[in-house]
């Protein structure tokens, strides 16, 4: 356990990718099996447990720690693994009363030193164990380890590690092991369980390559860079471009296959390769087929797309329902065909593969899964307006749930990762607002007790006489370090209330500040006093110069619900999603 | 008790004021006369008009704002007692840095304790903090949450060094606030056995020399030559923690990015500052000190001036002391201070400046 966390405390301290990839392959290269399985299984996110959850460990903190002072504490360090590991009186031996600045005794006679468990124990038990006993053991742990050992202990039982290392940096170190390419990983992975000694022993040149027993397994996805309209439309040839709705959805990977036995295998993975297909019963009836369709999922009602906001209703369900299938249906628009009856059509060019996916799709003739439409243009300036109104162009009523324009070189093959060229997103404008900000809250992760979540208002007449603010959103996004440094001096400055994390800043008609905030659309929201809510809004601008009595007032919302106005059932979700 | 702790003390705009005494305390503003527990420059400003420190504050005063920072100046003895209007004042050791005092302020036997910024961990660059028993006690809470347990310095130190040892070849600059860190970590590596030059930013030059001159030992501290820095191979140079985001920083061989704070106790501060080697060395009381220290001086009534006082106002009130938070603005820029708000540190010397 001590080197697992030993890593991750290297790795949380080291910016540099490279330098991080070497940590990881060290790591790799010295760990016994079947240590570092698992500690691949938690970097890759596929290690959970069940019966472990945040409440429990903070359970057992305030059972040892005043819950005031604890949750304070949290607040402030906004992480709850790293609160606990500091916290954390340990009981080697009892505390003293009081504040307790317990200090650990050295070992010695009638004082064992602890167990220190190793990284597969901690797993074997965490699985094994029942829930009733399991505060016990990981108290157990947590006296045991050190600071250090306590923090990599529960950012893996909480199962966030935030190390900033993803599955994909993972795997490229074990790729790296043996001289293989991250997708020479990712082809096997999906054939492979924890703590893989398969795969080691493959990429260590000691055994076979991994076959896949997967007959359904996911292939890496292609992505596109966001394209800069003043520099890059003028190195780019039209005519040897494909365009395509950008659809509002998620990004989804269908595959299916017969296994051994000719059974027909289904499943639906997210764009990070996330079996999900569990969360999609009514999508999987619908893979009847043999190939890999890479699409949107989207919630269709009457033939029609709904916003993301329906969709995120179904998304955050945990139990999958009748009532839910029926009251969300999924569909997924397909874009492209990545394998069609074993063959690998990923080298053909992008025209051919649209070729294959219209007759594939045809062919399979199924209500849930259609095509996503070609956008036809000869210019730039044909693209530009399809861009700016969708509807115009063949996208009907649709149009809401259309988010920009893609752009696919039509003879480019279908190349895993992000390389830049061939696939390019072009988002429609957000709208801008000016508001006032209201509240500011502490911020988690990376912006950790800075001010850095602002909660914003607009102006609304009184019905009385006057005006007044009313609350409209919250951002925490937009502003650069040094913007963010100003800001959080700016709230500290000029806080008028204090309610245990949030402050209320100074705000009226002559005083106050403005921000100007971006966002993707407005949808009516019963839970917000103003009745409106404003898809992902983010801070655009500072304006440090603008009089709050200048702010922009609720009807300018209005306006933008008024021209898409969708219903949304009461307690929806505000859809946030991440950039 | 026939005063009331809330006359002998008030708060006003610029801090805190003693009406019997006519004096601020650490004002943020010019005052006609102050009274002022150290130098750095979020309790100690220029501009007042008569002022009563430590002679060492008052030399630190001088060194940061030249000789005319105040009219007139009068030298506090540790441990005298001092008669101004209808009080007694009386200066003791805080253990914060060189020349740092809590302040006694007593009349008609109610005695209030301004204890400024202190610590009780161990600093050989300035006297132990001396508790002084009171009815009142007035607290800062910087590090007022119980995770907040500093380490040992030596073990800081050590690591520091171990890493010089492992990166023979990389520089290892260590971002330190230039008033009392900075000394405190020379003074350090030099009990820790480290006798090479240990390098200095321009702007750490005169406050150095300020603490040689006081007598505290910190060995040869050569300022940075901007031509020779990309030579300094494993060399350890310490800069103000603005220095290390400035390209400043960027011309050392390979640079280790390290800081001196108790800021570094949080992980996600440590990331938000860039330090890849974080050294938890902190000039405020931690946590179970801050306790300590109350119980200590057996106060009835904690006023917390700035920091973290929820927690500290919550826990006194577990333990039956009164206790209030003063939310005292303009306190807490002395680079240990939230990073957020440190931006008033002394200048960064320029490249030409530095040549």
């Amino acid at each position: 356990m001590n080197d697992f966390a030993h890593l991750l405390d290297r790795l949380a301290y080291e910016p540099r990718r490279n330098a991080k990839l070497r940590l990881l392959q060290d790591y790799f290269a010295h760990a016994p099996d079947p240590e570092r399985g698992w500690a691949l299984a938690a970097m890759t996110g596929n290690l959970t447990f069940r019966e472990a959850k945040p409440a429990m460990i903070r359970g057992l903190v305030e059972a040892r720690v005043d819950p005031v002072l604890f949750a304070l504490s949290h607040n402030y360090v906004g992480d709850l693994a790293e609160t606990t590991a500091l916290i954390w009186l340990s009981q080697n031996p009892p505390a003293p009363a009081g504040e307790g600045g317990s200090t650990l005794a050295p070992p010695g006679h009638n004082n064992p030193p602890p167990h220190i468990p190793t990284l597969s124990e901690v797993v074997q038990t965490l699985a094994t164990t029942k829930k009733a006993d399991l505060p016990g053991h990981i108290a157990d742990w947590l006296d045991a380890l050190d600071e250090t050992g306590r923090w990599a202990l529960l950012k893996l039982i909480t199962g966030a590690l935030r190390v900033g290392v993803s599955a994909r940096l993972a795997k490229t170190a074990i790729g790296a092991l043996g001289g293989h390419e991250a997708d020479a990983v990712e082809e096997v992975w999906h054939g492979l369980e924890p703590p893989y000694l398969h795969l080691f022993a493959w990429v260590e040149g000691r055994g076979e390559r991994p076959t896949t027993l997967n007959p359904a397994p996911f292939r890496p996805p292609m992505l596109s860079h966001p394209i800069d309209e003043e520099t890059d439309f003028d190195k780019l040839d039209p005519a040897a471009f494909s365009g395509e709705w950008k659809w509002d959805g998620i990004r989804v990977q269908l595959a299916g296959g017969r296994d051994e036995a000719g059974e027909q295998v289904a499943r639906v993975y997210s764009r990070t390769g996330e079996d999900i297909t569990h969360a999609f019963p009514d999508l999987a009836e619908a893979i009847t087929f043999t190939g890999t369709i890479d699409g949107e999922l989207l919630i269709l009602r009457e033939s029609r797309v709904q916003s993301f906001n329906v969709l995120q209703q179904r998304l955050n369900r945990k139990a999958v329902t009748p009532k839910l299938l029926e009251e969300f249906p999924a569909h997924v628009r397909a874009y492209d065909l990545l394998t069609a009856e074993g063959e690998d059509l990923r080298p053909l060019p992008f025209a051919e593969r649209r070729a294959r996916l219209e007759g594939f799709v045809a062919a399979l003739d199924h209500a849930r899964i259609d095509l996503s439409p070609l956008v036809t243009f000869e210019t730039w300036d044909d693209l530009a307006e399809a861009r700016a109104d969708p509807a115009s162009v063949g996208a009907g009523e649709d149009a809401d749930a259309i988010e920009g324009v893609m752009l696919k070189l039509r003879d480019s093959p279908y190349l895993p990762g992000r390389p830049k060229g061939p696939w390019w997103k072009w988002k429609r404008e957000p709208h801008l607002v000016d508001a006032v900000m209201m509240y500011a809250q502490r911020g988690h992760g990376k912006r950790s007790s800075f001010y850095s979540d602002y909660t914003f208002g607009v102006w609304r007449e009184r019905p009385e006489g006057g005006r007044e603010l009313v609350p409209v959103g919250k951002a925490y996004h937009g502003f650069t370090d040094a913007e963010l440094a100003k800001l959080d001096r700016y709230v500290r400055n000029n806080t008028t209330k204090r309610f245990g994390p949030v402050r209320e800043v100074a705000y009226g008609i002559d005083q106050g500040l403005v921000l100007e905030i971006a966002f993707e659309g407005v949808q009516r929201s019963t839970r917000h006093k103003s009745g409106v809510a404003m898809r992902f809004p983010r801070v655009h601008r500072i304006r440090w110069d603008k009089p709050a009595a200048e702010a922009d007032r609720i009807e300018a919302l209005e306006t933008i619900l008024a021209r898409g106005e969708r219903e949304i059932a009461p307690g929806a979700v505000i859809a946030e999603e991440t950039p | 008790m026939s005063l009331r702790a809330g006359d002998l003390l008030t708060q006003t705009r610029e801090g805190l004021y003693c009406p019997l005494g006519g004096f601020h305390v650490d004002p943020t503003w010019p005052v006609p006369r102050a009274l002022i527990t150290h130098g750095h420059a979020d309790h100690a400003r220029s501009g007042h008009g008569k002022v009563l420190a430590t002679g060492q504050t008052l030399r630190i005063m001088a060194v940061r704002y030249g000789e005319d920072f105040c009219e007139t100046r009068q030298e506090a003895v540790l441990g005298e007692e001092i008669r101004i209007g209808d009080v007694t004042v009386r200066f003791a050791p805080a253990g914060h840095v060189l020349g740092s005092a809590q302040i006694a302020i007593q009349a008609q036997g109610v005695r209030v304790v301004v204890s400024g910024d202190y610590k009780r961990a161990y600093d050989p660059t300035c006297l132990p903090f001396e508790v002084v028993p009171c009815d009142v006690f007035i607290t800062e809470a910087t590090f007022g949450l119980p995770v907040f347990r500093m380490p040992d310095t030596a073990g800081e130190v050590s690591k520091l060094l171990d890493s010089v040892a492992l990166f023979p070849e990389r520089a290892h600059i260590v971002g330190a606030y230039a008033l009392g860190k900075a000394q405190r970590v020379m003074a350090l590596l030099r009990e820790a056995g480290y006798d090479r030059p240990i390098y200095l930013h321009g702007a750490m030059e005169k406050l150095t020399e300020l603490y040689k001159r006081e007598g505290i030992p910190l060995g040869e501290t050569p300022k940075v030559v901007a031509t020779e820095r990309s030579k300094l191979h494993g060399a350890i140079v310490l800069c103000p923690p603005s220095a290390i985001q400035d390209v400043w920083s960027r011309k050392f061989p390979d640079p280790v990015t390290s800081f001196a704070s108790g800021w570094m106790r949080v992980r996600a501060r440590a990331r938000q500052k860039g330090a890849e080697l974080p050294l938890v060395i902190s000039d405020h009381s931690d946590w179970p000190d801050l306790c300590r220290t109350i119980r200590e001086t057996g106060a009835g009534e904690v006023w917390v001036t700035h920091g973290q006082e929820d927690a500290l106002v919550h826990w006194c009130g577990t333990q039956g002391i009164a206790a209030k938070p003063l939310h005292m603005l303009g306190y807490g820029d002395d680079g240990e201070a939230e990073p957020a708000a440190a931006v008033e540190e002394p200048p960064a010397v320029s490249d030409e400046a530095v040549a």
